[in-house]
């Protein structure tokens, strides 16, 4: 009898809890992957499909289902190190593959060779072009992520990838470069 | 309120925690006058000497300036304009070294003085009081005046504040061990000082006008306190010797026991400091219309023979104020910009002295320590001990290192105020400021790229929307016409019909070109092979075509890598590989063009074999295969069985039929696609690819017009030009200059082809 006793209240109680769960599970549902966004939030947003990916966004999705983490070359060593602390995996060296220079650049139209064939506009990942059919284009070099995209399609060739230049508002304090001196 | 003034008036004042006490060298250049310099050769004004923004330039190479004219205007409250020191000739505007650690060059005016001292006209107000508050703070701005303390804030920024304000602070404290520029300036100029603080007075209207000085300036606190006797609201508190007691939020605290909280300004406490330096230039810029054009600097250090304060115009290079006070050449191996403790480095002597410069100092070797080598932190605390910002300078330090960010912010790295106390005291020698400076400058970087990221991704996430929605539109206006085709067809008119009975012929058409490109394709195979039994037609005929295609791509590649180019010398291995792929393809391009053997398809695949070795695909090769592509599409939409033009290729191809020959071009371009993938170019490959892409195309462009003027039975010369225009190019790829000729040559091309249209249409 009171074996039975037992095994009522446990049963009564396991399906409370059990339909307790069930309703937290649809009343408090996190919308989205929360990892892949917070992957998303590492990578440094340049769209520039170097990972073999058509964005950052489906990159860090990809990732969130077990890429490789070594694949964003603009995010560099960096950004790796930062997803590997995120999801909690040993950090890799960059993909072999693109070991580009991660150095920050911006993509510069040399106006007068432009002939406005429109192909970079449509190229560009970030709409960080202007121009229209047969006028000179140009490049809004504050919203250009450097993704490098825009460069193979110009039919001649006209645009260029600049190095952003260190200015004294970008420029990093190296300890080794001019000492800065304190005497007592 | 009551309580403070009441401790002020008795000599108490608050502690900040910790603080040192470095060795005083005011001694120096106290003693001597604020010395008035001759003119320098050149002046460099930098564009923008504050923290804010630079404003427009006014000026340009040329010109006549007056003294005093302003050189740059303000197109945002928080820009200052520069002005001319002196009257003479903008000799340049352009990038020069400045007074920034990094050595980096911003823009700077040059300013060659005529030594006429020639005054713009100015507008004498001895009358400021009847001046409103906004033509005052007006008359600042226009001053191009910003704080002269260290951090050089634009002043008129700091007045025109809403807030009630309760004490309005002069710092005199000067706590840096060798500066003494304010001083000497309060001994000489007590007057001016004293309207500029009056001036101040007017503007924010405060309760209690506290003057911070400490008491190592027993001459200037008399000035202050016998020019201040009769002000009632005035109040010259005088301070013990502590550094950093100069620092702002460290003088509020010790003049009246609050503390600034962390992210704030002192005006949300009711409070607005400003430097007594900058009194004096508002002095001068309201009542005598004289622009901030000098200021007092101080040149010391034991290396220094006559070390005193000058009056040094803006702009005047580093090099002359260490000759005029007679410093040695020899030892000019550190100069420090600012005082010892908070200071920097010069990396050049022809930096300019700027708004902010107070101090050149020029040590000999004892007074700077062999720089002692950093060792670790031994956790003594010293450092944590000293902070007058309550930082842990330890830890602080450690997080620095790590890179660690979150860490950093955490333990308010943003409240350091620089000022050098624990580096001071570390017996580690830890260069503690300089790991704050790094990481400090790296947070803000990466706040910024954050920043931007953000942006790149909502762009890119509009840009998508915006795709999308496109198509969409696109779909539905292809379906609506669809759809009133389909009924207009169904309607059964007679213009319904006539479309109907259209589309049936149309079909026809295809129908019978398929069958009429069977029969010439045998014919042509059958005419320029020995084979002669009609299965093996079809076969060699394919295997004609896939080495005539791998022939094309080859010599392509070849026309590219051999083109005369200093840089195609350093031939690397994978070039190597292709040049031997070139050989065979030469062979296979005989064969494929004379009898068609056996030994073709061996060849063949040998050079298959020879290119997929380096099988690595890259950018390059996209860019090859988008080329090949274009090409192809190109061909394709000129397959009419028309009089032809031969194929550009580089090998001499002679077509024999042009309904054929444009067929092998378009199996001979997807063949190339598949072959470019396949293969490894060198670097400097991907360039000569691209220009090949460009030409490429014009090509295509041109030839489709060529077709249309034949079409319409245009007189040979046409075809003349055409041909030239192609020669044009190919002697350009060839041509020295390629890239450059080869971009002409294919725009030359294109104009000409555009022409010869437009003048047929
Ligand atoms: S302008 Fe060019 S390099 Fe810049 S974001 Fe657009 S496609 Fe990329
Ligand atoms: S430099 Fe920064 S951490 Fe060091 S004592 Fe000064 S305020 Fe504190
Ligand atoms: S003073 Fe130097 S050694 Fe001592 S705890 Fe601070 S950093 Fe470490």
């Amino acid at each position: 009898m009171s074996l039975l006793l037992a095994i009522v209240i446990i049963g009564v109680l396991a399906s409370c809890f059990g339909a307790l769960i069930g309703f937290a599970s649809v009343k408090f549902k996190v919308e989205g992957d929360p990892l892949a966004e917070q992957i998303d939030a590492l990578l440094p947003q340049t769209q520039c499909g170097q990972c073999g990916y058509p964005g950052c966004k489906p990159y860090a999705d990809a990732v969130a289902n077990g890429e490789a983490i070594n694949k964003c070359a603009p995010g560099g060593d960096d950004t790796i190190k930062k997803i590997a602390d995120l999801m909690g995996v040993e950090a890799q060296a960059l993909d072999e593959s693109h070991q580009t220079d991660n150095t920050p650049k911006v993509a510069f139209i040399i106006e007068e060779d432009c002939i406005g064939c429109t192909k970079c506009i449509q190229a560009c990942p970030v709409d960080a072009i202007i121009g229209t059919t047969k006028q000179m284009h140009t490049i809004i070099s504050d919203e250009c992520t450097g993704c490098d995209l825009c460069v193979a399609p110009c039919p001649v060739d006209c645009i260029i990838m600049m190095p952003i230049a260190k200015n004294t508002r970008n420029w990093q304090w190296d300890l080794n470069s001019i000492p800065v001196e304190q005497i007592s | 309120m009551e309580s403070v003034i009441e401790r002020i008036e008795q000599g108490k004042f608050w502690k900040f925690h910790g603080g040192i006490h470095p060795p005083q060298q005011k001694f120096l250049s106290t003693d001597k006058p604020i010395r008035q310099l001759p003119l320098p050769e050149l002046l460099r004004i930098p564009v923008q000497q504050h923290i804010g923004e630079p404003g427009d330039i006014l000026v340009t190479v040329g010109d006549k300036v007056l003294k005093g004219q302003a050189l740059t205007v303000a197109n945002h409250p928080m820009v200052v304009p520069v002005h001319a020191p002196t009257s003479g000739t903008i000799t340049a505007i352009e990038a020069s070294v400045i007074a920034h650690p990094s050595g980096l060059s911003e823009l700077c005016i040059f300013l060659k003085p005529d030594g006429e001292e020639k005054w713009r006209d100015r507008e004498i107000c001895p009358d400021y009081q009847q001046l409103s508050k906004n033509d005052l703070i007006d008359k600042i701005a226009q001053a191009g005046i910003s704080g002269m303390g260290g951090a050089g804030f634009p002043s008129h920024i700091k007045l025109n504040t809403a807030a009630q304000i309760n004490y309005l602070i002069i710092n005199a404290a000067e706590c840096e061990p060798y500066i003494t520029a304010d001083d000497l300036l309060i001994r000489e100029q007590c007057a001016a000082i004293l309207d500029g603080i009056k001036i101040l007075d007017n503007i924010l209207a405060p309760a209690f006008i506290l003057i911070g000085i400490e008491e190592n300036k027993p001459e200037a606190i008399q000035a202050l306190k016998n020019a201040t006797k009769t002000i009632d609201k005035i109040k010259v508190c005088v301070l013990p010797v502590i550094y950093p007691t100069g620092g702002e939020k460290q003088l509020i605290q010790v003049l009246t026991g609050k503390e600034v909280p962390s992210g704030t300004l002192p005006s949300a406490l009711g409070i607005v400091m400003h430097n007594i330096g900058t009194c004096f230039a508002i002095a001068d810029a309201v009542i005598n219309d004289i622009p901030l054009i000098k200021r007092v600097v101080t040149v010391t250090g034991k290396s220094v023979a006559k070390p005193q304060n000058v009056w040094a115009l803006i702009g005047t290079p580093v090099e002359f104020l260490l000759q005029q006070c007679g410093c040695q050449q020899g030892n000019k191996k550190h100069i420090i910009m600012g005082g010892p403790m908070m200071g920097f480095s010069l990396p050049s002597f022809t930096v300019p002295v700027v708004k902010t410069t107070n101090c050149i100092l020029a040590p000999d070797e004892a007074e700077i320590p062999d720089n002692d080598q950093e060792v670790e932190c031994i956790r003594c605390g010293q450092c944590a001990d000293v902070c007058p910002s309550q930082l842990l300078p330890q830890e602080l330090q450690w997080s620095a290192k790590a890179h660690d960010h979150q860490a950093l912010n955490d333990l308010n790295l943003f409240d350091c105020i620089e000022c050098g106390a624990c580096a001071y005291v570390c017996p580690s020698h830890i260069p503690l400021v300089h790991y704050y400076r790094v990481a400090k400058a790296e947070i803000r970087q990466q706040t910024l790229l954050d920043i931007k990221a953000e942006k790149a991704k909502q762009r890119f996430e509009a840009r998508k929307i915006r795709l999308e929605r496109e198509k969409l539109a696109r779909e539905e206006k292809h379906r609506k016409a669809a759809e009133a085709r389909k009924a207009r067809m169904n309607s059964g008119t007679a213009e319904a019909n006539n479309e109907k009975s259209a589309v049936a012929a149309a079909l026809a058409r295809v129908k019978a070109k398929k069958a009429q490109e069977k029969d010439t394709n045998n014919d042509v195979t059958a005419s320029d092979t020995s084979v002669g039994s009609p299965q093996e037609i079809e076969k060699t005929d394919k295997k004609s075509q896939v080495a005539a295609a791998i022939a094309r791509a080859k010599a392509k590649k070849l026309a590219a890598q051999t083109a005369p180019n200093t840089e195609s010398n350093k031939s690397t291995q994978s070039s190597n590989v292709i040049a031997e792929a070139v050989n065979n393809a030469d062979n296979s391009s005989k064969a494929a063009e004379g009898e068609i053997t056996d030994s073709t398809s061996v060849i063949n695949t040998n050079v298959i074999k020879d290119i997929e070795k380096p099988s690595e695909l890259s950018k390059k090769d996209k860019i090859a295969v988008a080329i090949a592509k274009a090409k192809a599409k190109k061909r394709a939409t000129e397959a009419k069985p028309l009089k032809n033009e031969p194929p550009e290729d580089l090998l001499s191809e002679k077509p024999s039929n042009d309904e054929p020959d444009s067929q092998i071009v378009t199996n001979s371009t997807n063949k190339t696609e598949q072959q470019v993938k396949e293969q490894a170019l060198s670097p400097d490959d991907i360039k000569k690819a691209k220009i090949a892409a460009a030409i490429a195309k014009a090509k295509a462009k041109k030839r489709q017009t060529t077709e249309s003027i034949i079409n319409n039975e245009i007189p040979d010369d046409n075809e003349q030009r055409n041909e030239s225009a192609e020669k044009e190019i190919q002697t350009a790829t060839q041509g020295e200059s390629l890239d450059k000729n080869a971009r002409i040559a294919a725009a030359v091309a294109k104009a000409k082809a555009k022409k010869q249209q437009e003048s047929k249409n």
